[in-house]
């Protein structure tokens, strides 16, 4: 299997997207956010502090236009047009602003989240994120730089109320942007796991269908479905069900397994059942599953063999020059 | 996603040919419910054993289909009655492989099964009521509620 | 409502063409077995595609059915089973044991004539 090129993947993209998206984000509250503590000695009530938001209001336009430049420079954000770079670089800007003056993440929080949300899926990487975070604070940095030259003792002093603060958005933002992802990494692999076990056909009239993962009374129906209508749309002769990455199967999941089998019979198509390891085939065993039902070999690959060896056989009764080349490959 | 009726449907149960028209009827309640199509085969299977169960026992009966709700989850109600000898032994007749006729002995125990949910009462000499639900599947319902 | 019953060399295709009430379902059982006997036919197919149902009445009348005409002589194929009436059939605990099944009419052909060649010649 792993040398074949052409493995068919029956379960359409987009049906598997409309799935990952159906889960309410705010489902996943932020409760559990791990609160980075960098300096957490930020005294927002510090004149500096507050000098500071001023200097950065009445600059506002200049300075938001520096730090777009510097995105564009860098190439960041490279999935998204100059006019969508500066429209959120506006909101990130005030929002960076709103927090130096009253201390309280909780609006940029929600707005990189938003942001994040919206910007994942065009591709964006952490790196860029944290990257026009850093270029923001580096463009105000030189900007209270060269105000406060002149006094080297104030700039110092500018500068230790303003990197606190600085470091506290830059961890916000990003980990408001990672947080995200690992969010909508998990639910991809959800909705994998859940509902996309793929049918594979391997060659004309031969699906594989990998189990993977803990299977329950709701998968199990659902894999059943899904290889039913594959044996229908692929038009399938033999299955080979592969459960080497099953774990364990309690009796009403191999009641299951036993039934699937026999929905595919009555369908037409033969079952091999492939990866049972001894000690789920002798929890079969136990509680009594028929295994003389089940057409059980030992690994895939085996399992294909045996697979190939019944088409040929069925072609050959058919056709008897077709099946010599069945056999033979 | 049209809303349910209150009223509910009849179909009497005399003659085998009933049974084709009761699944027909219950085939058509879970589509307009919005039961997926694998679903709605499950609920006409069930309908069907439950609606022979009618005619081998007590001769003559009714299957009723209602929408129900329970919090914010909908689901179609089938419920067959009949006037017919009732069971004694409902453990008895509700195990696999039990029959008192030349049946297979599928018949409750395989419509329980087929559905979410299934209740029997039953009384000697009065009668049997079968009152079984399917539910409309939360993801179902999530997926078209998604953004 | 009567299901047609086609013959086709040595075989007997019976193509059901609507939903079947029980009587309907044992009436065909007796045409087979009449035609069987009538044409001296080798195979048959049962198509039962448009079921949309196939529940123990059914289940039990086709096994029956299938095993006499085996009886008979003739090789039986089922053929066109949807994968929700399969579905729903292992789920009442229905199974067919014993009676050939195959996807659909094509492939219940290529059954049948698997069947009667390994009768009639020895495999290699």
């Amino acid at each position: 299997m792993k040398g074949n090129p052409e493995l068919n993947v029956n379960r359409p993209k987009a049906h598997r997207k409309a799935e990952i998206t159906r889960q309410d984000p705010s489902a996943s509250d932020n409760s559990n956010m791990p609160q980075v503590k960098l300096q957490p000695t930020v005294n927002y009530s510090d004149p500096l502090l507050r000098e500071l938001v001023s200097h950065l209001r009445e600059n506002r336009t200049q300075l938001r236009e520096v730090w777009a430049r510097n995105i564009l420079d860098a190439k960041l954000l490279s999935a998204m047009s100059k006019e969508e770079i500066f429209s959120e670089v506006t909101s990130v800007y005030d929002n960076y602003v709103e927090v130096l003056e009253t201390g309280s993440v909780d609006a940029l929080q929600a707005y990189a989240r938003n942001l994040s949300e919206r910007i994942i899926p065009r591709g964006v990487e952490t790196d860029e994120v944290i990257g026009i975070v850093l270029l923001l604070r580096d463009v105000l940095a030189r900007s209270l730089f060269k105000k406060y030259q002149h006094d080297f003792n104030l700039l110092n002093r500018v500068l230790d109320a303003y990197e606190p603060a600085a470091n506290r958005i830059a961890n916000t933002v990003a980990v408001s942007f990672v947080q995200e992802n690992v969010r909508i990494i998990r639910q991809q692999q959800e909705a994998i796991r859940e509902l996309s076990t793929p049918v594979l056909q391997v060659r004309e009239r031969l699906l594989i269908l990998p189990i993977i993962g803990v299977i329950d009374s709701q998968r199990a129906k659902q894999l059943t479905e899904q290889l039913l209508r594959g044996i229908r749309n692929n038009r399938a002769k033999v299955v080979v069900v592969d459960i080497t990455g099953v774990p364990t199967i309690d009796s009403t999941v191999a009641n299951h397994l036993v039934q699937t089998v026999e929905a595919s019979r009555l369908m037409g198509a033969g079952v091999i059942i492939t990866g049972l390891s001894s000690e789920i085939a002798q929890t079969l065993v136990t509680i009594g599953v028929d295994l003389s039902k089940m057409n059980a070999v030992g690994d895939l690959q085996g399992g294909i063999e045996l697979a190939e060896k019944m088409l040929g056989y069925k072609v050959k009764s058919v056709d008897s020059t077709a099946a010599e080349v069945e056999i033979d490959t | 996603m049209q809303s349910p009726p209150n009223s509910e449907v009849r179909v009497e149960v005399r003659s085998t040919i009933d049974i084709v028209t009761a699944r027909q009827q219950g085939r058509e309640q879970a589509m307009a419910l919005g039961l997926s199509s694998a679903e709605v085969t499950l609920v006409a299977a069930a309908i069907s054993e439950i609606a022979r169960n009618i005619l081998d026992h007590a001769k003559r009966g009714e299957v009723v289909f209602s929408f129900v709700q329970r919090g914010s989850q909908r689901g179609l109600q089938v419920a067959a009655n009949d006037q017919g000898p009732g069971i004694a032994d409902i453990g008895l007749a509700m195990q696999y492989g039990y029959s008192t006729r030349r049946g297979l002995g599928v018949g409750l125990p395989g419509a329980k099964w087929l559905m979410d949910e299934f209740e029997i009462e039953s009384a000697v000499g009065k009668g049997t009521k079968v009152t079984m639900r399917k539910w409309v599947k939360d993801e179902n319902s999530q997926l078209n509620h998604s953004r | 409502m009567q299901v047609p019953i086609l013959k086709q060399g040595s075989y007997l295709i019976a193509s059901i063409q609507a939903v079947l009430s029980d009587a309907d379902m044992l009436q065909l059982r007796d045409d087979l077995a009449d035609k069987v006997g009538q044409f001296r036919a080798r195979g048959v197919i049962i198509d039962v595609t448009v079921l949309d149902v196939i529940d123990s009445f059914a289940t039990r009348t086709l096994r029956g059915m299938v095993h006499m005409l085996n009886l008979r002589g003739a090789e039986t194929v089922i053929v066109g089973i949807q994968p929700e009436v399969a579905f729903a059939m292992v789920q009442l605990g229905l199974t067919l044991e014993g009676v050939g099944t195959a996807l659909d009419l094509e492939e219940g052909l290529a059954f049948l004539n698997q069947k009667t060649k390994v009768h009639a010649k020895p495999a290699k």
